[in-house]
């Protein structure tokens, strides 16, 4: 199979490590070659983080480059929007509506552009794009958002409900699970 | 058992399947997690050290004991290190002895792009380099072998991309290595003149040695393809070369940078019609095979700044590049900044508000050189906040004492802050230091240091005071601040600046990510109090915006450390009680 390419991206300290932690023990259970690049250090605290998950038969480069990646799992609108160059031409962005105004813009240096959502489908992404902090609070957590996400991705492969499920059992505290799978079966149906 | 595994965790436990007993390491972005992960195993010893140039000595004291050793830092901790690196070469060791090295080009978290293949050759070591989380697993072990084959401590390279990124390992049992007895030995150990000129013939032979082993070694391969184009390439550019060429040109791989296997790079171009390198940062390879006679392309096509992608390999030797479709609108950056109810952020806002000369150094703090905050003129290397104040103010006299001061962490402080301190103490200039002890190393994670009273396990070690060192070197204004108390910095300042003698603020307080740090309530603000005079704006705190004309509390991430409630003149913001 050729190799498929799923991007994280978010602001640092929003859970993405979380969200390529499952991914990627999910795609190894698989079966698939799995390589996963993560964002450490410095541009964590509060910066633009990027995590890039690819699978395959065989995986060289660990990176995800312009127009290579089939999904961009997005925590903040401003982040898919930052990355979108980075989509396919057919890919697919699975986005929390959620926004978080970036240093420049609270202290008046820039404007948080409006409207990005739609732009984006504009310019011919496919874009699905939900409320899930929202989801995240109703099951218990604004710090479940990740599990959100990953049960909206969940819709777009074709992965058994039970594979997935022994993913976030592997990857998740016990003491946090049924809050982390109530998250993500309320990204998956929302 | 196949696992995914991130490349720092896979060199830990190559080097936990080796053998190694002793670790000592300083925390520097992308080389920490090896430390942290050795820390897990029960059969090691592992210890955060005050620094680089410690960490090594120690690493070497453990080899030269008889037990395997290892050490790790970030490539700017190699230079701090340098000075036992490059006689260590001369003693060699008697146990095996890895030094972990790692790079950033890109520059996700240094001051620098530094390439520490220079190290290598400059210090006449080996180096190996892997290109993925199995290889880093493989080499760490190899890199043993080496060591004591050959009688010489070995770098091992990694870069951000192969330390952070995880792909597929399998694991294998540790092994068990025996002790190798200690025997004194003069002539080998104690490197005065009259012994280290006949060490030095020795390094000679090594390498030479070292660099036949290079030519049959199973850490360079061939994997011959295409004929048009030949291309010797190592670590992650490596995976860049094979994601865009594939097998369609030949590659040779090296996994040990130094020294080069001249007759196989000789062997492998007569087999191509063009030649390239591909190599991140500086010409190391590209140069040698120049001085080997041999007709080659590398950085004419390539950059020498920066890190590598696939498009960008396929841009510069003619691949398929990908492109995408961004938008019209300006996105904003998102620069990283002080968390919310970082304890940095109100002695920072204090010496804005006074107009300070801030000469700075390494860590989460360096972010207080961001708008609005803007409060540093400076920063440089680990300590240099400290010195570099020192010569500021011996060349500007009375011009700059009044006004200008140090700002340095606890752990960086405890690194390479107090030799430089020292110099204070002892030459006297009328210098201010701002110690910022926010009882861990921040930055890189959140590290144990000396100053925090546990060792990296977690418990208990010994806690060095900061104020009897800074009294017991003859410093008779120290003084201790609490960062979210402005009153109280603002005095502190003002006095230690006036007066005619050498001082330390201890300016003390959690960082506010500790786990055991407990958060006061989310601040709301009373919109009709709020007379949008954005006083609360000079603080650069994340947490608070302007919506509608008003500020705006962001409950989410407002921790209720009550900094801009000081700045407020109208009292708009509140404090809210937590329920239960």
């Amino acid at each position: 199979m050729k190799t498929k390419n799923v991007m994280i991206v978010g602001v640092g300290g929003q859970g993405s490590l979380l969200a390529s932690k499952l991914l990627g023990h999910l795609l190894m259970e698989q079966g698939y070659d799995v390589k996963v690049s993560e964002v450490h250090g410095m541009s964590q605290r509060g910066g633009s983080v990027v995590t890039y998950v690819r699978y395959g038969d065989k995986v060289c480069s660990p990176v995800i480059d312009k127009g290579e990646a089939d999904f961009i799992v997005s925590f903040e609108v401003l982040e898919a929007a930052r990355w979108l160059s980075y989509l396919k031409p057919d890919g697919q962005i699975v986005t929390s509506t959620q926004q978080i105004d970036p240093m420049p813009v609270i202290i008046g240096a820039a404007q948080y552009p409006e409207d990005l959502v739609n732009k984006m489908l504009t310019a011919g992404a496919k874009v699905d794009a939900l409320d899930c902090l929202a989801l995240a609070q109703q099951a218990g957590s604004a710090k479940a958002v990740n599990l959100v996400l990953m049960g909206r991705l969940s819709k777009y492969f074709d992965f058994s409900d039970e594979a997935w499920q022994k993913s976030i059992e592997a990857c998740v505290p016990a003491k946090f699970l049924e809050l982390n799978k109530k998250a993500f079966e309320l990204g998956k149906n929302a | 058992m196949k696992q995914l595994m991130l490349g720092n965790t896979a060199v830990a436990r190559g080097l936990y399947e080796a053998g190694c007993c002793v670790v000592s390491s300083y925390p520097g972005t992308p080389s920490t997690e090896i430390t942290e992960e050795m820390a897990k195993f029960d059969e090691v010893y592992t210890e955060w050290a005050p620094n680089e140039k410690v960490a090594m000595e120690s690493a070497f004291g453990a080899s030269l004991a008889g037990k395997r050793s290892f050490c790790a830092m970030k490539h700017v901790g190699l230079n701090v290190a340098a000075d036992p690196l490059f006689t260590v070469a001369y003693t060699g060791v008697n146990a095996g002895m890895v030094i972990a090295v790692a790079d950033d080009p890109g520059m996700h978290s240094s001051q620098n792009e530094q390439d520490s293949r220079h190290y290598a050759v400059a210090a006449k070591l080996p180096m190996l380099e892997p290109a993925d989380s199995a290889e880093a697993l493989a080499f760490a072990k190899a890199a043993y072998d080496i060591s004591e084959e050959f009688d010489c401590p070995v770098l091992l390279k990694m870069c951000t991309r192969v330390a952070h990124s995880q792909s597929v390992v399998e694991t294998a049992p540790r092994q068990d290595v025996p002790a190798r007895p200690y025997e004194k030995n003069i002539a080998k150990y104690v490197m005065m003149p009259g012994n280290a000129i006949r060490r030095h013939p020795f390094v000679e032979d090594r390498m030479a040695r070292l660099a036949e082993y290079a030519e049959t070694s199973a850490l360079n391969r061939v994997e011959m393809g295409g004929t048009e184009v030949g291309i010797i390439t190592s670590s992650t550019s490596y995976q860049y070369v094979k994601e865009v060429f594939g097998d369609s040109v030949s590659v040779l791989k090296l996994g040990m940078v130094h020294p080069l296997p001249q007759k196989l790079i000789c062997d492998f171009a007569a087999k191509v019609k063009k030649l390239v390198v591909v190599e991140e940062l500086d010409p190391m390879v590209e140069n040698a095979c120049r001085a080997m006679g041999l007709e080659v392309s590398g950085k004419d096509v390539l950059p020498i700044l920066g890190e590598f992608s696939q498009n960008l390999v396929a841009q510069c030797l003619g691949g398929e590049v990908h492109t995408g479709k961004a938008l019209e609108d300006v996105i904003p950056p998102r620069p990283p900044v002080m968390c919310a109810g970082c304890p940095h952020r109100g002695l920072f806002y204090t010496l804005s508000k006074n107009k300070c000369t801030v000469l700075g150094d390494i860590g989460c703090y360096t972010l207080g050189a961001v708008a609005p905050l803007a409060a540093m003129d400076m920063t440089l290397c680990m300590g240099a906040s400290i010195s570099a104040t020192h010569g500021f103010n011996k060349a500007l006299g009375s011009e700059s004492q009044g006004k200008t001061v140090a700002v340095i962490g606890d752990s960086t402080f405890m690194h390479s802050g107090m030799t430089s301190l020292a110099n204070i103490a002892y030459n006297q200039s009328n210098s201010t230091v701002i110690i910022l002890d926010n009882s861990i190393t921040g930055m890189t994670g959140h590290q144990q240091n000396p100053t925090t009273g546990y060792n990296i396990k977690g418990d208990p070690a010994g806690k060095i005071d900061l104020e009897s060192l800074c009294r017991a070197m003859g410093f008779e204004r120290v003084r201790v601040v609490d960062p979210y108390d402005l009153k109280s910095c603002d005095a502190a300042i003002k006095e230690e600046l006036a007066v005619d003698a050498p001082s330390v603020i201890i300016s003390r307080r959690p960082c506010a990510l500790l786990k055991y740090v407990k958060h006061s309530a989310p601040l709301t603000v009373d919109t009709d109090k709020c007379k949008s005079c954005k006083a609360c704006m000079k603080i650069g705190c994340p947490a608070i915006s302007i919506k509608n004309g008003k500020a705006h509390v962001d409950n989410t991430l407002c921790v209720g450390c009550g900094v801009c409630e000081q700045l407020c003149a109208f009292g708009a913001f509140q404090s809210t009680k937590k329920e239960g």
